[in-house]
């Protein structure tokens, strides 16, 4: 059984260290305490990253382990919702759990977006268990260039 | 920490890793892993059997986002978790695949160590 024994990563850097006893600690309280820290559906949450540009507003979800089949993506007043269910698969042969970090079931996550988008045009990739976005800016949140002539 | 103290390399010491998270199934057969490591395809993934310790590696590959960050949760690090293998472990015979940012290790046991019906006789 010493299979499940491991190194916690070394490193010099003390926020790092904080930074993993963090996680430790947020692994400690899931599934004990379901939909701590998380939505009201599930007990857990992907991963976020939002950034924007003249352009465009991007957003990053971790989602590792899905097909892009279970991701639900929608714009509603210029929130995007992210939802979906993550299934534990059973496959043949795998026998029992010794131990068990990944969390199931349903999410949900609203993203309140940084500038008004327009939905035509939102492209969406699902790679690698990452979920990028593309949201291009309306006309009217991007930054305009006015000439003002100076007599 | 485990009783493990064999020293690191001292270059990965500095590094800062990210602790990928894992499920471990035992069946007769042996163990199996999935260990969630997403933006990891299959050319960063590295897996390492030294001295029955088991080193699982992934460099991700995603690019960052474009343009100015307005929010930010996850940590722009790579995933390393290591594992002491029990010695029933067919260190010869591991498996490694990558799917949707999953990694799924096979962990054969040795056919030595199998349970055997043994057949009575008179």
């Amino acid at each position: 059984m010493n299979i499940i024994r491991y190194h916690k990563p070394e490193t010099w850097n003390p926020f790092d260290r904080l930074e993993n006893l963090r996680e430790e600690v947020n692994r400690l309280f899931e599934g004990s305490l379901p939909g701590w820290g998380g939505g009201l559906l599930s007990g857990w949450n992907p991963t976020l990253d939002i950034t924007e540009d003249k352009e465009n507003v991007y957003v990053k979800a971790e989602l590792p382990g899905m097909k892009k089949e279970e991701i639900d993506l929608s714009l509603h007043d210029n929130v995007l919702t992210l939802s979906g269910e993550r299934r534990q698969e059973k496959r043949e042969g795998e026998g029992k759990a010794i131990r068990e970090e990944r969390v199931f079931g349903r999410f949900q996550r609203n993203v309140a977006l940084p500038a008004p988008v327009n939905s035509e045009g939102v492209k969406a990739v699902y790679r690698d268990g990452l979920l990028t976005v593309e949201l291009p800016k309306a006309e009217e949140a991007k930054p305009k260039q006015i000439e003002v002539n100076i007599d | 920490m485990s009783t493990l103290t064999k020293s690191e390399k001292p270059a990965s010491d500095t590094q800062a890793w990210a602790v990928p998270r894992v499920a471990i199934h035992e069946s007769a057969d042996g163990y199996c892993l999935n260990l969630e490591m997403p933006g990891v395809n299959k050319e960063g993934l590295e897996v390492t059997v030294e001295n029955h310790e088991l080193t699982i590696l992934g460099h991700r590959s995603d690019p960052n986002l474009p343009g100015e960050p307005v929010y930010r949760e996850s940590r722009p690090v790579d995933y390393r978790r290591v594992f002491e293998l029990d010695p029933s472990i067919d260190t010869g015979r591991i498996t490694a695949r990558i799917e949707h940012g999953i990694v799924s290790l096979g962990l054969p046991k040795a056919e030595s160590v199998k349970p055997r019906k043994i057949a009575v006789t008179e």
